[in-house]
């Protein structure tokens, strides 16, 4: 050692690696980086919140009377679908984050650590879900505020969250894989939108299906929006059956067996 | 250069203990362009060993390949004894790699990056935070270990990125253009502890566009251009090759630029290139006592000199010597010609 080096090199003494963490272990330390991210940047739980909640008040009192005879009304229809629609559009912003990673060259760092390889994306995926609960509890909030009420009472709204977190995971993959194929942030943005925009809004979450034309209406039947908003509104109503909520996470199982892997091979392909 | 190359580290702990990397025939295509045309590095254990070639020669890809980031389209290497295809897994626990582009997460804390790092390698709760905090101090971070990381100048990024790539001490440490982009001071301080790194026996390649910076650092000196190494040695024997200083003089009455270039080459026969400006002159002088004879010549004619250097020669000017061609993307020659970079 040259004299001139600082006095704490003696760090730099050989360190041998620990034995190896479990592939469960790794996941949790990139969840772990998820939460640190909430605190560091408390700015992505505004975008996160801010568009749902526009969306409850524009629609419950700007078109609430016109659609359901009354706001009160509404918001009782209305509420578990937007809460649908905002774990569907946040998955679209954890994609712009992953493709912002990639960017920073973050991902050859854990690309080129021994560690289980999929274990980045378990932690987006907790990050999701916390963004996913803490948008949906804060949109339940304002809805109760509101003057919703959740006929199935808290364990109704319990499941409703359940199923609300397989969604959100489910769809994610959507966006990982976009993230991934996509190197421009904004790009997955656009193009998330251009596919989230119409599958969301040709589904049952703003209106029942009746008006519309026929061939639109067979779409929004199908659409699994649609199932999964279904699924929400008996979960939370009342009276939902074990049919619904099977077709409301048929979608999500599907995307997670066929993106996961996908998600692998892109990642690691080279 | 004011300092003597550094004598290799050789910390080989046995005879027998298999070299730090070798390579043999390394190919990476991108569609039509072969990025990387059979390359073979022999690197020993504890060595620091440079990558030195323009823009777009290829030694990020080389490098990438190295560390398991990029499959070989042909070719096998073993790093630490490992075999790069077959046993990818082995190579990345025997590694650690600084790109290019900062591979930290901007909005954590810098000490929030490495506890997350030493987490990842299976360090548990407090030894994770204290790896971390050993690093941060080894690396003069300790007073912005609490500032995100999108705060952090240059230097200091630098500094956490390469600390980040020695939670556990890695038998190779890639470090891809270390101080690209970093001021002179900034620049110092990586070196500084580049050499510390080496002096603990981690063997280390880097990739580097400069010159000098492969002559402070590197024992050994791989010359790469359009995918092949076209030469390798000490820094010395480079420098031999190109033959050794250059003779730089700048002109106080730019007219008399003509008679200068013509006089220097006719006592030092070699060819004067003149600046962008115009009003410098460099040619390859061979010794200083020719160069001191030249200037005497010059001066002797009644051209006047408002500066002179005798300089080391830039990576240009061993291209030039090695390639026949500048070391400029596109200008291909020889048996290189017309490839693309």
């Amino acid at each position: 050692m040259s004299a001139n080096a600082p006095g704490g090199m003696a760090a730099l003494e050989r360190v041998e690696r620990p034995r190896p963490p479990s592939a469960f272990s790794n996941a949790l330390v990139f969840g772990w980086r998820a939460v640190l991210k909430f605190k560091h940047v408390p700015e992505q739980l505004f975008d996160l919140v801010m568009t749902p909640l526009m969306f409850t008040l524009l629609f419950t009192f700007v078109f609430g009377g016109a659609l359901a005879g009354s706001t009160d009304n509404y918001l009782q229809y209305f509420l578990p679908g937007i809460l649908v629609q905002t774990v569907v559009f946040n998955a679209v912003y954890s994609g712009m984050g992953l493709s912002t990673d990639l960017g920073k060259g973050l991902f050859d760092r854990f690309r080129s650590l021994p560690i289980w390889p999929l274990a980045p994306f378990a932690g987006l995926m907790v990050g999701d879900v916390l963004r996913h609960l803490i948008a949906g509890a804060i949109i339940l909030a304002v809805g109760l505020a509101l003057g919703y009420r959740p006929e199935a009472g808290f364990l109704g709204v319990a499941a409703a969250f359940a199923v609300l977190v397989a969604i959100g995971f489910g769809v994610g993959w959507i966006f990982i894989v976009l993230g991934l194929l996509i190197r421009t942030p904004t790009t997955v943005m656009t193009v998330g939108f251009t596919f989230i925009f119409p599958v969301v809004f040709a589904s049952n979450i703003m209106v029942e299906p009746q008006t519309m034309p026929d061939w639109l209406r067979a779409f929004v039947e199908v659409n699994p929006v649609s199932l999964m908003t279904t699924a929400l509104r008996g979960l939370m109503g009342g009276g939902a059956t074990w049919g619904e909520i099977g077709l409301a996470l048929l979608a999500p199982a599907v995307l997670t067996a066929a993106l996961a892997p996908t998600t692998l091979w892109l990642y690691m392909r080279r | 250069m004011n300092e003597a190359p550094r004598a290799p580290q050789m910390t080989q702990a046995a005879g027998d203990a298999p070299p730090a990397i070798v390579a043999r025939g390394l190919v990476k295509r991108f569609g039509d362009l072969t990025a990387v045309d059979g390359i073979d590095l022999d690197v020993p254990r504890g060595m620091i060993f440079a990558i030195l070639g323009p823009n777009g020669a290829g030694k990020t890809t080389l490098m990438r390949m190295l560390a398991t980031l990029s499959r070989p389209d042909a070719g096998s290497a073993r790093i630490m004894g490992h075999d790069l295809v077959a046993n990818p897994d082995a190579v990345r626990a025997a590694i650690a790699m600084t790109g290019q582009f900062a591979s930290l997460d901007e909005d954590l804390t810098g000490r929030e990056n490495l506890v997350l790092l030493a987490r990842l390698w299976g360090f548990r709760g407090r030894r994770a935070r204290a790896r971390a905090d050993a690093l941060l101090a080894a690396f003069e971070l300790a007073p912005a270990a609490g500032k995100q990381v999108k705060d952090y100048s240059g230097g200091m990024r630098r500094r956490l990125d390469i600390a980040a790539s020695l939670i556990v001490t890695p038998g190779v440490l890639f470090l891809d253009e270390p101080t690209t982009g970093l001021d002179p001071k900034a620049r110092q301080g990586v070196w500084r502890m580049i050499r510390g790194l080496a002096g603990s026996g981690v063997t280390i390649l880097l990739t580097t566009q400069y010159l000098e910076e492969a002559d402070q650092l590197a024992a050994r000196i791989a010359v790469i251009d359009h995918g092949r190494k076209i030469a390798e040695g000490t820094s010395r024997e480079l420098k031999a090759a190109t033959g050794s200083g250059f003779l730089h003089v700048a002109l106080a009455d730019p007219a008399q630029r003509e008679a200068a270039a013509r006089l220097l080459a006719a006592r030092l026969g070699a060819e004067a290139t003149p600046s962008v400006e115009g009003a410098e002159l460099s040619v390859m002088a061979g010794s200083a006592e020719a160069a001191s004879a030249a200037i005497a010549a010059l001066i002797a004619e009644g051209i006047a000199l408002s500066d002179f250097s005798l300089g080391q020669p830039s990576l240009d000017s061993v291209f030039f010597a090695l390639t026949g061609h500048p070391a400029e993307p596109g200008g291909g020659a020889g048996e290189n010609g017309g490839q693309a970079t």
